[in-house]
């Protein structure tokens, strides 16, 4: 079956050239979305064969590089367009085309009667076939085209409404900000990866991790590829101080924000921390870097998600402190337990976001979570399902994120600091907090929304089918990796162990088998979680002027929340102000109206009075062609017999 | 004695069909009213026929009549590029000339008989067969310039190329005398033997750089350069696309393969000599193409600066530079002739419609043409992921690699000149308002023929190797 890898990419590729090429002609929205569905859920078939085989294969046979053909080669650097299929890249895989079907199904139902109902079929699966290439890709330059397309396709979609206003622009500059702070990161990705090239000689994964196992750790260039990618991830994944643009993604299609925003493009930065592990784990101050960022995302966004009322923004933010997690994860050297909530959160928050969509469609376009209200009576199954994602992504114990962001939590206080772990604990009962904030304001207490203009209805079918699959996956997705303190067996960690070995083997991680540590530990980040949970779900359906006298009292924590930390002010006073007035002062009004342009004018004068100089040679007579002629002659013949 | 054996029949193969087809095609033609058409489809087969033997020889790798022909291999990829440009060429001329009232069966004969001399280029492995296979293709290329026997600008077209090209052929021949007068032999794989005493002669060195001038003659190369423009421009436009992809194409074959012999001694004086005709022949054509308002005739400037870019594989005398030449070749191929062939549809009588205006708004007229020729433009530039771009990386990397820097530097820097006057076609179709609202006809055999190439640039930009894998059997 691994043969048969490179179908996994191609299937999303087809559907993206005939719904390109052919979606404005087919016209039938049923048709043109069932191409762009099937064409994701065949990889996923595909994936899913392949994965079956490699359970049933033994351990050192799981890992298979296929080459579809030669890319580039010229003097010692030679990339293959190759796929490595392995462990991590087959369950990447399976989330991106698992989660990103049903993402597309529920987009028939979404996207219903919308003018660019082609258009946006057409970016999904460009977008799932540039994701496909970065997870699956076995060099770094392939896993570069995956990593900036997808930062196109997300531009694309966060625009796909491109007449629209959003807050106080448009949509179209919200995907400008997110396009511009990817391309800093990228940036770094691809000084990461010079450095690599000059450090290895060769871009492909094998060679570059079986050089690497030579290294002993704390070698400097290693800090300096592995802080560059870092810095590549911090865009990609929405890390401080990147993160600004994924609040603002949420200008396009809910869908888009489910499938992009939150399930799988996101966490690519996690993905080649992860593929990347044996070079993070020679660089012990860049993962304390990225332990550090991570924690510090975690808490912060969820803070702002705190006070947030557009539906959308809270999810937001919640992802963002959700990555923050992930990256928390990997700092301390547990890519696995990482890699596990980048799953389970793929599932809750992909059923988080289509469950907001539903709302946001049932309420004709409301964001506004203040006007909204009792929708408990109206959605009954979006609110069930939406519940139930509010549970996991709470931790709340045997739903998939309590198996998850606990075994983060214990990692961070085994491999990390106990201050790590405090605050983590601290920012999980943040995280239950707004969540039942938002199921409160949004499905139950006082209908506040207008009754003459709005009416709410449950969704439709091709909408609530991936809101049960979801739901279901949200609950039992974590029961593949049980910790053993709890008398579970934990699959997941030991699928993909072995990737990881060279990393562990660097990292010489101590061994802990505090078994009561752990479960007090647990205990404490479970009772967290619950009052959390408790006190938004009370607050907000019963006791709401608590939260107004609150606000009130802490008038300045509350504002600064409410702004999100003044950052994007920061950022425009700092950053972005002084550029826009360097370039408007300086470099457009002196350097390119005096220099540039007067360079430019000369020179074409300069040209244009040389060509017509030299366009009388072009008389277009023979007989002044043959003295040029002749000309050169005599130049090649007096050079070669003087010499 | 035997005077040939099965292996020479089998290795000219290809000549001979295409020999033969003309013939059938001629007497077709004289025999038969009205036939054009029926021409047409003899010369179709004929190609077919030729590109089956191409294919079929390919591995062969030997000799034919006593070392005068290659066989197989390298003469078998580029033959089968260059029945390829005849074939797309006639697709492209068929609907052009029926417009044009000027449809007849001679047309392809002429084809034909170019396309053998092509294939002798390509084949030869003597300085003879090469200098018999340049004037098949030049005589053909001087009556099928002048054409259009009504038209004044076609005529004078096909005089000023015959009279410089007989010009040039004069010193290619003179060059050929003094190798032989020198080495005692015209055979290219003999003359290796011989080194290195005749290199020590200067008129050995004199007779190379004559077959230098010769063959920069033919490939338009800086400051053989002076007929392209007037020439392109006042040939039929089907008959410029012939011209500026297989004529160039054979001419960089033959002289690609002859000067693997004096390159390989990597003689310092010949780099030089290679380089600076690569420079000028880069900046000049790109600084000519700046400042011209006909498409053809930018066009015709843009095949000096290429022949300048394709040269630097010649001076770097390094495999990846000859692999990079026989790859350009293959993309410049297909995207000129793809850009002439909509030229060729957007033309109307008396070479009306041929300049930058009237390419404006053509984004919104027709969408997929204005596509099509932002492709081949982008390709031209030698932006990715066209085939255009891994052409020039392979040459620029050749040189960098050959010690010649500035030379790749060069190159970079006349690119950037050529991508205003590639991105302003572009800018007319996408950022102008249409002035001409005359309705477009597109022929569904030159478009098709054009979707063919558009698809080729982005098949062997994507995936090199197709072709990168051909080449590590040839070279």
């Amino acid at each position: 079956m691994y043969s048969f890898a490179p179908l996994i990419v191609l299937f999303p590729l087809l559907g993206f050239l005939i719904n390109g090429f052919f979606g404005r002609k087919i016209k039938n929205e049923t048709l043109v979305g069932s191409i762009g569905t099937l064409a994701v859920a065949s990889s996923f078939v595909v994936a899913l064969l392949i994965f079956v085989e490699m359970v049933g294969s033994p351990v050192e046979e799981r890992k298979h590089i296929v080459t579809l053909f030669q890319w580039i080669a010229a003097g010692s650097f030679s990339v293959n367009v190759a796929f490595q299929v392995d462990q991590l890249s087959i369950l990447m895989t399976l989330i991106v085309t698992g989660v990103g079907s049903l993402i597309h199904l529920y987009s028939i139902g979404y996207m219903h009667g919308d003018a660019g109902f082609w258009r946006f079929f057409t970016y999904l699966n460009l977008f799932i076939f540039a994701m496909l290439n970065l997870v699956l890709a076995d060099n770094y330059l392939l896993m570069f085209l995956g990593w900036e397309g997808v930062g196109l396709c997300s531009y694309l979609l966060i625009g796909f409404w491109y007449d629209r206003n959003f807050e106080k622009g448009t949509t179209g500059d919200a995907a400008k900000k997110a396009f511009i702070v990817n391309r800093i990161g990228d940036f770094g990705f691809l000084l990461a990866m010079f450095l690599i090239f000059n450090t290895f000689g060769s871009l492909t994964y094998e060679s570059v991790f079986a050089q690497a196992a030579g290294f002993s750790p704390g070698v400097s260039v290693m800090f300096w590829i592995t802080l560059l990618m870092f810095v590549g991830a911090t865009g990609k994944s929405a890390q401080i101080p990147l993160y600004v643009w994924l609040p603002d993604a949420m200008a396009g299609p809910t869908p888009v924000s489910a499938l992009i925003h939150a399930a799988t493009m996101v966490t690519a930065g996690i993905y080649m921390a992860a593929r990347s592990s044996i070079l993070f784990s020679l660089a012990p101050a860049t993962m304390e870097i990225v332990a550090v960022v991570g924690l510090l995302t975690a808490f912060f966004a969820g803070t702002i998600g705190l006070v947030q009322n557009d539906i959308k923004k809270v999810l937001a933010y919640s992802t963002v402190s959700q990555l923050g997690y992930m990256f928390l994860a990997v700092g301390v050297g547990a890519f696995t337990a990482g890699l596990f909530h980048v799953m389970t959160h793929a599932f809750f928050k992909a059923l988080l976001f289509l469950g907001s969509g539903a709302v946001i469609h049932a309420m004709h376009d409301e964001q506004d979570i203040q006007k909204m209200g009792g929708l408990q009576k109206y959605m009954p199954w979006t609110f069930r399902t939406f519940v139930i994602g509010s549970f996991a992504i709470s931790g709340f114990p045997l739903l998939s994120g309590f198996f998850s962001k606990d075994e983060i939590l214990w990692k961070s206080f085994a491999d990390g600091a106990p201050w790590m772990w405090v605050i983590a604990a601290l920012a999980a009962g943040v995280t239950a907090f707004y969540m039942f904030r938002l199921v409160s304001l949004t499905f139950l207490g006082k209908e506040r929304f207008d009754h003459h203009h709005v009416h709410p209805h449950e969704a439709p079918k091709t909408m609530l089918i991936p809101l049960l699959i979801l739901a279901l996956f949200s609950i039992i997705g974590g029961y593949v990796g049980i910790p053993h303190v709890l008398g579970g067996h934990n699959y997941f960690e030991e699928f993909l162990e072995p990737v990881f070995a060279g990393a562990n083997a660097k990292m010489m991680l101590p061994m802990h088998d505090s078994a009561a540590l752990e479960l007090g530990l647990m205990a404490v980040s479970v009772a967290v979680g619950l009052l959390g949970m408790f006190a938004g779900w009370k607050i907000f359906t019963e006791k709401p002027e608590i939260a107004e006298n609150t606000a009130k009292k802490f008038s300045g924590l509350h504002k600064l929340l409410w702004n999100k930390y003044f950052v994007d002010e920061a950022y425009d006073a700092v950053i972005v102000n002084p550029i826009k007035q360097t370039s408007d002062k300086f470099l457009w009004k002196i350097f390119d109206v005096k220099i540039i342009d007067n360079t430019l004018n000369f020179s074409a004068k300069f040209v244009e009075a040389t060509s017509n100089i030299l366009r009388r040679i072009q008389t277009g007579v023979v007989q002044s062609y043959a003295v040029i002629f002749v000309a050169g002659i005599l130049f090649i013949l007096g050079y070669l017999i003087v010499w | 004695m035997e005077f040939f054996s099965p292996t020479d029949l089998l290795g000219s193969s290809p000549i001979l069909a295409l020999g033969l087809f003309s013939l059938i095609a001629l007497l077709v033609n004289a025999f038969l009213k009205n036939s054009a058409g029926m021409v047409f489809y003899v010369s179709a087969v004929g190609i077919f026929v030729a590109i089956g033997c191409s294919i079929y020889t390919f591995p062969m790798n030997a000799t034919a009549f006593s070392d005068m022909l290659l066989v197989g291999g390298y003469a078998s990829f580029f033959s089968v590029l260059f029945l390829v440009i005849a074939l797309f060429s006639m697709f492209i001329a068929k609907p052009y000339l029926e417009r044009e009232q000027y449809h007849y069966g001679e047309y392809y004969v002429l084809i034909l008989l170019a396309t053998i001399g092509m294939v002798m280029l390509a084949s030869s492995a003597d300085l003879i067969t090469a200098f018999l296979g340049i004037e098949m293709m030049s005589v053909s290329f001087y009556v099928l310039a002048g054409y259009f026997r009504g038209k004044l600008s076609s005529n004078e077209s096909a005089l000023k190329y015959f009279l410089l090209g007989a010009f040039a052929t004069g010193f290619l021949l003179y060059g050929i005398a003094l190798i032989y007068g020198t080495t005692g032999t015209t055979n290219l794989l003999r003359i290796v033997t011989m080194y290195p005493q005749p290199f020590n002669d200067p008129l050995h060195i004199i007779g190379w750089g004559l077959i230098l001038i010769g063959f920069g003659f033919k490939v338009a190369a800086v400051p053989f350069h002076m007929w392209v423009p007037d020439v392109y421009e006042g040939a039929p436009t089907p008959v410029t696309a012939f011209m500026s992809t297989g004529g160039k194409a054979a001419a960089f074959s033959v002289f690609l393969m002859t000067f693997s012999v004096p390159m390989s001694m990597r003689d310092e004086r010949l780099m030089t000599v290679l380089a600076v005709l690569a420079a000028a022949s880069m900046l000049l054509g790109n600084w000519f193409g700046l400042s011209q308002t006909n498409l053809k005739r930018m066009l015709a400037y843009s095949s000096i600066a290429h022949a300048g870019y394709m040269i630097i594989g010649i001076a770097s005398a390094t495999p990846m530079g000859q692999q990079g030449i026989a790859f350009y070749l293959v993309s410049y191929a297909l995207t000129n002739l793809g850009a002439f062939g909509i030229i060729a549809m957007m033309e109307k009588e008396n070479g009306g419609n041929l300049n930058y205006e009237d390419y404006a708004g053509l984004g919104k007229r027709k969408p997929a043409l204005a596509a099509l020729l932002a492709m081949f433009m982008f390709s031209l530039t030698g932006i990715p992921p066209f085939a255009g771009f891994i052409g020039k990386y392979y040459l620029f990397a050749s040189a960098v690699q050959s010690h010649m820097t500035w030379l790749a530097i060069f190159g970079v820097i006349t690119s950037l000149f050529s991508t205003y006057y590639y991105l302003r076609i572009i800018v007319y179709m996408y950022f102008k308002e249409a002035t001409n609202h005359e309705e477009i006809k597109l022929p569904g055999l030159t478009f098709a023929t054009v979707i063919l190439c558009g698809a080729g640039i982005v098949l062997f930009g994507i995936v090199p190797s197709l072709i990168f894998d051909l080449m590590k059997s040839i070279f």
